[in-house]
C-alpha cells in the first residue's frame, strides 16, 4: 500500500518550483470538474433538460437569480445545471475515446515497432496520413460517418475523437519500442526461449508506456476542445440527449446580440478552465515522468567547517 | 615511436609543485542529503610528473578530476584550495577560469567520439582551439602547429582534413590528446582515457602518455580503475576510497609495500597473468551521503580495531615516503586506551556485496 | 535437480561447430541501393571450427570485431548462421526452426556482459528468474517459486526471501550478475555461454563471480564457453583458449601451452600488452602498429599482417599496406619534404580498394621510384618490401606488384593449432 501511495505521490515529491505548482494547480482545477461530473445528480439543482420545477416554468433567457444562479437559456434550461451536467458529458466522452486510443493504439504500436517490415511500414503510412489531416476536419468527417452508423450517441462521438488521436499513441509507443527492443534484456528474454508474444507483453509493454499517461492527459485537454467544437457545429450529441458545452455555445451565439451574456460566458468558462487544468496536469506530469526534462530537486549544500574533517595543513608543501 | 623535444611554456621554478591541492571537497545536494563525493583530498603534483588516481566506481575520482577543472554539474559545491603555480584556481572568476581551460589546464575524456564535433573537420577543431587562446596566429602557423602535434601522435598529415568519424577509436583518442596538448598546458587531467579501447590500442595510448611526461614536461593526473595502467604509466599513485585518498606515494613503493588495507586488498584482487588464487573484497563501498564513523573502510577491513570505528584516522607520512591514513600504521600516541583491540564486526554477506 | 540427459554426439563432443560463418549485410545508403551497388558484407564469423568436450571451459579471446560475441550468440541460435553447422545432440542448431530453437534454450544458456541491462527493469527477481520456467511450460506458480528459490540459493543470494521481491535497481552490480546466472541455470542447461560476465564489475567483485561460476560448473556439471578480451581472467578460468581475430581463430590450444609458449604474433602481442600491476615490468616497445581494420574489407592474405611485427614475404601484402607505409613515412619527413613528395605522389585514396597491384604517382616514374627507394633505405627491415615482386614504370607513376598469398589455415604446431605462415604444416 505504501509503495502504491509513494508512486502516486512521486510527481509531487520529486519536482520543485514551477513544475510542482503547475501540477498542483492543474490537479485542483481538474478535480473540481471531476467532482461535478461524478456528483452531477446531487450537485445540479435541476436536470439538464428540465424546463420547469414544481409546476413553475423556467423563464426564457432569464437573468441570473437566486433560483437560477447562471440564468436560463432560450430553451428554458437552467444554465448552471447544464454546466455541471456538461462536465459529466465531457469527461465521459473524453475518457471513452482515450480508452479506445490506448486499447487500439498501444498494442498496434508495440507490434509495429517489434516486427518491423512491411507491416510496420503500412501502419506508419496510415497513421501518418491520419496525423497530418487537420484534426478538426478529421473529427467532423468521422462524426458524419459514425452518426450514420451509431446515431448521435456518446460512442459515436468518442470514436470520432479516437480517430483523431490514435496516431499519436501509435507513434510514441512504436518509437519507444524500436529502441527498447535493442536492449540486452530483450535479447536475454529470447535467450531463455520467450516467444514474440511473451516478449511484447512481459518485457516491452511496461517499459514503453511511460509516455502514455502524459499523452493521455494532454490529449484529453485537446479532446475537450474538439468535442466542444463538434458541438458548436451542431454535430455529435444533441441537446436533449445530454448537456454539452459546445452545443450551448452554439445557441448562445444568437443570444449575445440581444445582450444576453450568461448563456455564453459560463459554458465557455467551463471549457477554458477544464482544458487549462488538464494541460497543467499534463505538462506537470511531463516534467516528472520525462527523464530528460526532469530537474532533480537540488538542495543547497552547506559545507561544514574544517573541524569535522581531517586536518591536512600540517603536511609539508 | 620517438618524440621530438618541442618548445615548452615557461616552466615553474624547479622544486615547486605545479598543482597543490589542499582539503578539496565536492559535495552534491540531493533530497536524501548531501553526497560527499570528494571529502578532503590533498596532493601535490610536480612538473613533468604523472600521478595515477586509482579507485573503484563511486570513489569520487572522476568528480575530483572535474572539480579541479571546474567542470562540475549544477548542484555541486566545491571548496578547498588548489594552487596552480601559486594561484588559487578555485577562487578565480568564471571568466578567468574559462580562459585558463585549454591553455593552462587541459582535459582528456573517456569517449572521444562524443567529445569531437562530427560536423567539423579535424583542421577546424584545431583552428578553433588554437584561435581561442592565440588569436594572432595566421592560418598557416596554426596548421603547422597542429600538424606537428599530430605527427607526435602518429596521425599522418594526409588526414588533417578528415572528419572524426573517419578515424578509428584509438586514433580518435590520440586526436583528443593532441587537441589537449596543442596549447602546451602545464597540467592535464585524463579521465579514464583508455577504458573504452581494446587492449593493444590501450597499450599504444599508454605509450603516448608515457612519452608525454618526458617530452612535454606536462604534469598529468591519470584517473583510472585499472591498477596495471598505473603501474606502467605513472610516477606516483593516489588510492582513493569513499571520497578520500587513503594512500599516496611512489608507485614502486606503494605497490611493493602497500600500507593501507584497502590498497592491499585492491592489489590482491587484481587478476593478472601471475594470479594464482582468486581474492575479492567483501562488502561494498559506503553510501556517500552517510559514510561510516571513523575510518570509512573499517566495515570491510579484516584488521579493523576499535579506534577505527570511532575516530577518523590521521593523515601521516608512510614509511617509504608519501602519505597514508590508517590507524594500523599510526600515530600510536593518538589511539585511546583499548582502541587497539580488534573490532568485533558483523560478517559481511552477499546482501552487502558490491 | 533432475539428471541431465546424455547430450554427447558420437565423437564424445558436446558441440561440434564445422565451418561456421555468420555474415551481416551492410545496408548501403539510398544512392547505393538505387544504383544496385554491392554494399558490402561483414564477415563477423568466417569459417570457424570448434569442438567442445563436456565439462571443459573454452575461452574465446579477442578484441572488438573478433567475432567472439557473434560466435557465442550463434551457439544459442540468437543470430542466424550464414553457412556451416553447429551440431548439438545430433541436431544442427544452424538450420533449426524457431520452435526447435526454443527447445535448445533448455540446454544452452547465456550469461550477459552488462548486469544493468540484462535484467528487465519492471520485473522482480522472482519474476525474472521464474519467467524462464514459465516460458517452458511450468504453469504452477508454486513450482516456479521452488525452482527460483533453488536457483537463487545456488548462486549464493541468501537469504532468498530478501531478494525475491527486489527490482534490479535495488541491487548492486555483483548481485545483479548473480541473478543473471540464476536465470541461466534455472532450466538446468548443459552448456553456458558467458559473454564477458565480469568485465563490467569492479575488480573487487570479479573474483567472487568467477569463483561462483567455477563452483557452479562443478556442482551442475556444466560446460562453459567463456568470451572475453581479458587474457588474465581467461588464463585463470579456461582449460582451452581460442584466440580470435576478425572472425577467425588464429590460435587454439590448452591454456598452459598458449600462455607458456605463445606462437601467433597476435597472441604474443596480447600477452605483452596486458597491463601488469608490477612497476618493474617495462612497457612493451614493439607493439603491433595500427588498429583492428574494417571488418567489411579485411586485409588480404593473413588478416593480421598489416600490424604484425613478425610479418614475412608471403603474408598477403596489398595496396592498402603501401598507403599506410607512405603515410607513416610522411610522419617522419619535415614539412618541406612532405609538400614536395606529396606533389609527386598525388592522391592515395584509390589504394584503399584492396588489390595485389598498386599504381600510384603523378610526377613521373623516376621521381616516384626514387621516393620509394628512399623509404626502403630509411627502413630496410620493413617486411612489406620482402613481399614486393616487382616495381614497374607506368607513366606518370609506377606499378607495385605484391606476392599474392592466401589466408593461412589452422595448422598443428606443438600442442596447439596456429594459423600463421611462420608455422607451416608439421606434416601428418
Amino acid at each position: 500500500m505504501r509503495g502504491v501511495a509513494a508512486r502516486l505521490l512521486k510527481p509531487f515529491t520529486e519536482t520543485a518550483g514551477l513544475a510542482r505548482w503547475m501540477l498542483v494547480a492543474g490537479v485542483l482545477l481538474t478535480a473540481v470538474f471531476v467532482v461535478c461530473a461524478v456528483f452531477a445528480p446531487w450537485l445540479a439543482p435541476y436536470g439538464f433538460a428540465q424546463t420547469s420545477s414544481h409546476g413553475v416554468a423556467f423563464p426564457k433567457l432569464g437573468h441570473p437569480s437566486s433560483q437560477h444562479w447562471f440564468g436560463t437559456d432560450r430553451l428554458f434550461f437552467d444554465v448552471f445545471s447544464r454546466v455541471i451536467w456538461g462536465a459529466r458529458t465531457a469527461l465521459e466522452v473524453v475518457l471513452l475515446s482515450i480508452f479506445f486510443c490506448v486499447a487500439i493504439g498501444v498494442p498496434l504500436g508495440i507490434a509495429s515497432g517489434y516486427y518491423g517490415g512491411w507491416f510496420d511500414r503500412i501502419l506508419v503510412l496510415v497513421m501518418d496520413a491520419m496525423y497530418t489531416f487537420p484534426s478538426f476536419l478529421l473529427a467532423i468527417v468521422f462524426s458524419f460517418l459514425l452518426t450514420d452508423v451509431y446515431g448521435g450517441s456518446l460512442v459515436a462521438v468518442s470514436l470520432s475523437l479516437t480517430a483523431v488521436y490514435i496516431p499519436q499513441y501509435f507513434r510514441v509507443v512504436r518509437n519507444t519500442t524500436l529502441s527498447a527492443k535493442q536492449a540486452t534484456y530483450v535479447e536475454a528474454a529470447r535467450a531463455i526461449g520467450a516467444s514474440d508474444g511473451v516478449i511484447m507483453r512481459r518485457y516491452l509493454f511496461q517499459n514503453v508506456i511511460q509516455s502514455v499517461p502524459v499523452l493521455g492527459t494532454l490529449n484529453a485537454a485537446d479532446a475537450i476542445l474538439t468535442l466542444a467544437g463538434l458541438g458548436f457545429l451542431g454535430l455529435g450529441i444533441q441537446s436533449t440527449d445530454a448537456a454539452e458545452w459546445g452545443h450551448d455555445l452554439n445557441r448562445a451565439l444568437a443570444d449575445a446580440g440581444g445582450g444576453v451574456w450568461w448563456t455564453g460566458l459560463y459554458p465557455g468558462l467551463a471549457i477554458v478552465l477544464l482544458v487549462t487544468g488538464l494541460t497543467l496536469v499534463g505538462e506537470g506530469l511531463n516534467e516528472t515522468l520525462n527523464p530528460t526534462l526532469r530537474r532533480r530537486r537540488l538542495l543547497p549544500v552547506v559545507l561544514p567547517g574544517r573541524a569535522a574533517s581531517t586536518p591536512a595543513e600540517e603536511e609539508q608543501s | 615511436m620517438t618524440m621530438d623535444l618541442t618548445d615548452q611554456t615557461v616552466a615553474p621554478a624547479a622544486g615547486e609543485p605545479v598543482i597543490s591541492a589542499r582539503d578539496v571537497r565536492v559535495w552534491y545536494g540531493t533530497t536524501r542529503g548531501a553526497i560527499r563525493a570528494v571529502d578532503g583530498v590533498s596532493f601535490d603534483l610536480m612538473p613533468g610528473e604523472t600521478l595515477g588516481l586509482v579507485g573503484e566506481s563511486g570513489c569520487g575520482k572522476s568528480t575530483l578530476g572535474r572539480g579541479l577543472m571546474g567542470l562540475l554539474p549544477d548542484g555541486a559545491k566545491r571548496d578547498g584550495e588548489v594552487l596552480f603555480r601559486g594561484k588559487d584556481i578555485f577562487s578565480l572568476s568564471a571568466k578567468t577560469a574559462y580562459q585558463m581551460r585549454g591553455r593552462e589546464l587541459g582535459m582528456i575524456f573517456q569517449e572521444p567520439l562524443t567529445r569531437l564535433n562530427p560536423l567539423m573537420r579535424i583542421s577546424q577543431h584545431f583552428e578553433e582551439t588554437i584561435k581561442q587562446h592565440e588569436p594572432n596566429l595566421s592560418k598557416d602557423e596554426i596548421r603547422d602547429r597542429a600538424l606537428e602535434v599530430l605527427r607526435l601522435m602518429g596521425i599522418p598529415p594526409t588526414r588533417y582534413r578528415s572528419y572524426p568519424h573517419e578515424f578509428s577509436g584509438g586514433m580518435r583518442q590520440r586526436l583528443m590528446i593532441g587537441l589537449a596538448l596543442v596549447l602546451r598546458p602545464a597540467f592535464v587531467v585524463a579521465d579514464e582515457p583508455t577504458t573504452a579501447l581494446d587492449v593493444l590500442v590501450e597499450a599504444q595510448i599508454v605509450q603516448i602518455l608515457n612519452d608525454l611526461r618526458h617530452n612535454f614536461q606536462t604534469s598529468l593526473l591519470l584517473i583510472t580503475h585499472n591498477v596495471g595502467i598505473v603501474a606502467e604509466a605513472c610516477d606516483r599513485v593516489a588510492v582513493m576510497y569513499a571520497g578520500r585518498i587513503v594512500e599516496q606515494g611512489a608507485v614502486t613503493d606503494v605497490f611493493k609495500n602497500p600500507q593501507h588495507p584497502y590498497t592491499q586488498a585492491l592489489l590482491r584482487s587484481t587478476i593478472s597473468l601471475t594470479t594464482t588464487g582468486l581474492n575479492f573484497i567483501e562488502g561494498a563501498p559506503p553510501d556517500l551521503v552517510d559514510p561510516p564513523d571513523g575510518c570509512r573502510f573499517h566495515p570491510r577491513c579484516p584488521d579493523a580495531m576499535n579506534v577505527c570505528a570511532t575516530k577518523n584516522p590521521v593523515n601521516i607520512e608512510r614509511p617509504g615516503g608519501g602519505r597514508v591514513e590508517c590507524w594500523l600504521v599510526g600515530p600510536e600516541d593518538q589511539i585511546p586506551p583499548g582502541g587497539q583491540q580488534p573490532l568485533k564486526q558483523e560478517e559481511l554477506t552477499v546482501v552487502d556485496e558490491a | 535437480m533432475s539428471t541431465k540427459p546424455d547430450t554427447r554426439t558420437d565423437a564424445g563432443h558436446l558441440v561440434d561447430v564445422r565451418d561456421l560463418s555468420v555474415h551481416f549485410e551492410l545496408r548501403g545508403g539510398t544512392l547505393a541501393r538505387l544504383f544496385a551497388r554491392d554494399t558490402g558484407t561483414i564477415k563477423a564469423v568466417d569459417g570457424i571450427n570448434l569442438r567442445l568436450r563436456p565439462g571443459e571451459v573454452v575461452g574465446l579471446v579477442g578484441e572488438s570485431g573478433s567475432g567472439k560475441s557473434t560466435l557465442g550468440r550463434a551457439l544459442l541460435g540468437l543470430v542466424p548462421a550464414t553457412s556451416g553447422s553447429i551440431r548439438l545432440r545430433d541436431q544442427d542448431i544452424a538450420t533449426m526452426s524457431r520452435r526447435q530453437l526454443r527447445e535448445i534454450r533448455r540446454v544452452v544458456q547465456m550469461v550477459f556482459q552488462d548486469p544493468n541491462a540484462a535484467l528487465n527493469p519492471s520485473m522482480t527477481v522472482e519474476e525474472a528468474v521464474g519467467d524462464a520456467l514459465r516460458v517452458h511450460g511450468m504453469k504452477s506458480a508454486a513450482q516456479r517459486r521452488a525452482g527460483v528459490v533453488e536457483a537463487l540459493e545456488r548462486v549464493g543470494l541468501s537469504p532468498v526471501e530478501l531478494f525475491l521481491s527486489k527490482y534490479p535497481r535495488d541491487l548492486s552490480g555483483g548481485q545483479k550478475q548473480r541473478v543473471v546466472l540464476a536465470r541461466a541455470i534455472v532450466l538446468n542447461p548443459t552448456l553456458l555461454v558467458a559473454d564477458e560476465p565480469v568485465s563490467m564489475l569492479d575488480m573487487s567483485v570479479r573474483a567472487k563471480i568467477l569463483q561462483l561460476m567455477l563452483d557452479l560448473k562443478k556442482d551442475l556439471d556444466l560446460t562453459y564457453v567463456y568470451i572475453t578480451h581479458d587474457l588474465a581472467t581467461a588464463k585463470y578460468f579456461c582449460d582451452r583458449v581460442a584466440i580470435m581475430y576478425l572472425g577467425r581463430v588464429v590460435e587454439i590450444g590448452p591454456t598452459e601451452e598458449i600462455f607458456a609458449t605463445p606462437r601467433h604474433p597476435y597472441t604474443k602481442a596480447l600477452l605483452a600488452a596486458i597491463p601488469e600491476p608490477d612497476p618493474d615490468k617495462m612497457v612493451p616497445r614493439d607493439l603491433p602498429r595500427g588498429e583492428i581494420p574494417d571488418a567489411a574489407e579485411p586485409p588480404l592474405g593473413c588478416a593480421f599482417h598489416p600490424r604484425c611485427p613478425e610479418a614475412v614475404h608471403n603474408c598477403g601484402w596489398e595496396s592498402r599496406d603501401l598507403r599506410t607505409l607512405i603515410e607513416e613515412h610522411w610522419l617522419r619527413t619535415d614539412a618541406a619534404a612532405y609538400d614536395e613528395e606529396k606533389a609527386l605522389i598525388g592522391g592515395l585514396d584509390h589504394l584503399d580498394t584492396p588489390a595485389t597491384t598498386a599504381t600510384l604517382g603523378v610526377g613521373g616514374s623516376s621521381p616516384v621510384r626514387a621516393i620509394l627507394d628512399r623509404m626502403k633505405v630509411e627502413d630496410p627491415d620493413e617486411p612489406l618490401w620482402s613481399g614486393v615482386q616487382s616495381i614497374e614504370d607506368s607513366e606518370p607513376g609506377v606499378t607495385v606488384s605484391f606476392e599474392p598469398a592466401p589466408s593461412p589455415p589452422l595448422r598443428r604446431a606443438g600442442g596447439v593449432d596456429v594459423a600463421c605462415v611462420l608455422y607451416p604444416d608439421e606434416g601428418p
